[in-house]
């Protein structure tokens, strides 16, 4: 059969069918419009701005991969003026992160950026494989969750950096809408879809430059560019929940391979009507509402930046229930506070311990005061922040204590 | 057609193709990335291979591992699974219905893993 000439130059084979338009493009002009619409996607949400130190979470997987690929690329070539640096989380999860950290360090040396790992052993005494080997694998991805958001924000701190940018894609916002919805969860839509979360809540903002980029166009970019990734499984993770949505959001694209971006749409307009939520699509704006809740959710829901995002377990779902029903008092509450007080509603974090259950139907949370963590100096509103209450429950199993 | 069946089951011709796998793929072909094949020209039927039939053939062939559900779902490719023939995109080349041809390039890339 005559092969399909690309429909920009008309000149080349077209290599590429893209899911959202079926439009068939040429190896050359895929890569061109692919960096084209995440530089749109930059400018219309106002994501930099020039001199921005930016921390890109890399896991040595193909999403940050190519993000940190397109960033540079398109840092070079629009003249951004980022400053741009690769932050990577070691868990300490032999025979996963480890390799994948290789990656990483050839990434650096790559894209000519510097790279700052930081490991949960120095920050909190304990490795993945440590908790795991307490605790079992049941609910460790709570832990890591957890963990991980610290790490992300500490990270960026050590680095004097304000904004990191993760590589969730289309495909990822799709999954973590449907689980929403399946959950019945809408109040947690507009984390889901918001392109920014988090400035208010903590002083390191996240992005996820990559919302609108298909999986499949970043797989087959990274594939054209024959850029340097690691693909594996965590092997910790349990694919339960997130699983079964991320079945579904495949099929359907097999189908109708626009769906993905109209789950990300659908998500985006809901979130919109969700009282509370005010955030538009591209939340360029200050949301002084839904950020507090950012800092405690954004590890739960695939926020991860890294491949156990999409690992989040049904025992992650109980304990997300029991967080989120208290974030939604305590954000019902910030809501009308706001516009009379105006404070930074910073680091309202929820409590993630055993008896919220309790909490959440009795008491109405009357006032979520900032402050820091009793033992690590954290933001929380709690004595304690979630890590040190979970590092609380582990060194409990563990007769030396650390730190 | 009946000229072909009959050509078919006398003595299987072979060809040489060449399947990769990546995206984590890999782990479910004796972590190998690159398989140099030979494959029949044609299934027991008497008809051309097809990516169809390719499948099947690395299925019985080739997996050693145990979970073909994850490279197979209700008879075929798993969705989120690429396919590249020859560096293109299989959606512009038939999907399972290409008939494969000696010396193609067959790429399966997997899109599901970790990012």
């Amino acid at each position: 059969m005559a092969p399909a000439l690309c429909a920009v130059c008309k000149t080349e084979r077209a290599l590429i069918k893209r899911p959202k338009n079926h439009q068939k493009l040429c190896k050359g002009c895929f890569i061109q419009i692919f960096e084209d619409e995440v530089h749109h996607t930059i400018l219309s949400s106002n994501l930099f701005y020039s001199g921005e130190k930016v921390a890109i979470g890399a896991s040595g997987g193909k999403d940050s991969t190519v993000l940190a690929s397109v960033l540079k690329t398109l840092n070079e070539r629009h003249k951004y003026g980022l400053d741009l640096v690769l932050l990577s989380i070691d868990e300490g999860i032999k025979g996963y992160r480890d390799d994948s950290l290789e990656t990483v360090k050839r990434n650096a040396a790559q894209y000519d950026m510097p790279l700052k790992i930081v490991g949960y052993d120095e920050l909190y005494g304990w490795t993945m494989d440590q908790v795991v080997e307490t605790i079992g694998k049941k609910g460790n991805c709570t832990y890591c969750g957890v963990f991980r958001r610290q790490a992300l924000d500490r990270g960026s701190k050590m680095l004097g950096i304000k904004h990191v940018v993760t590589g969730h894609n289309a495909d990822d916002v799709a999954e973590t809408v449907l689980m929403n919805l399946l959950r019945g969860d809408l109040a947690r839509l507009s984390r889901a879809t918001s392109i920014v979360t988090g400035s208010n809540a903590s002083d390191v903002k996240r992005s996820k430059p990559l919302k609108y980029a298909y999986e499949k166009e970043i797989v087959l970019y990274a594939h054209h560019k024959k850029l340097d990734y690691f693909s594996t499984e965590c092997i910790y993770s349990p694919e339960a929940f997130r699983g079964s949505a991320r079945t579904l959001i495949k099929s359907l694209e097999r189908v109708r391979p626009s769906a993905i971006l109209d789950v990300v749409r659908s998500g985006e307009d809901m979130a919109r009507l969700v009282p509370g939520q005010t955030q538009d699509a591209c939340a360029c704006k200050g949301n002084a509402t839904p950020a507090p809740v950012a800092a405690a959710e954004e590890d739960n829901g695939g926020g991860c930046g890294s491949a156990n995002g999409r690992s989040t377990g049904g025992e992650m779902a109980a304990m997300e229930r029991q967080l989120k029903e208290d974030e939604k008092a305590a954000e019902e509450k910030l809501e009308t506070e706001i516009t009379m007080l105006k404070p930074k509603a910073k680091g309202s974090q929820p409590k993630p311990e055993k008896d919220s259950k309790a909490s959440s139907i009795t008491v109405p949370i009357m006032k979520q005061k900032l402050g820091l963590c009793e033992r690590c100096g954290y933001m929380s509103s709690q004595k304690l922040c979630q890590a040190c209450m979970l590092l609380e429950g582990l060194n409990k199993n563990r007769p030396e204590i650390q730190i | 057609m009946a000229v072909e069946t009959e050509a078919a089951s006398q003595e299987v011709a072979m060809m040489p193709v060449v399947v990769e796998f990546s995206g984590g793929l890999e782990m479910l072909f004796s972590d190998q990335r690159r398989h140099s094949l030979s494959i029949p020209v044609a299934t027991s039927e008497g008809k051309p291979t097809t990516v169809a039939s390719l499948i099947d053939y690395l299925c019985r062939n080739t997996m050693k591992d145990t979970r073909k559900e994850l490279f197979v779902l209700d008879d075929h490719l798993r969705p989120g699974i690429l396919v590249l023939i020859n560096d293109a995109d299989w959606e512009l080349e038939g999907e399972e219905a290409y008939e494969i041809q000696s010396g193609d390039n067959i790429l399966f890339v997997s899109t599901l893993h970790g990012g």
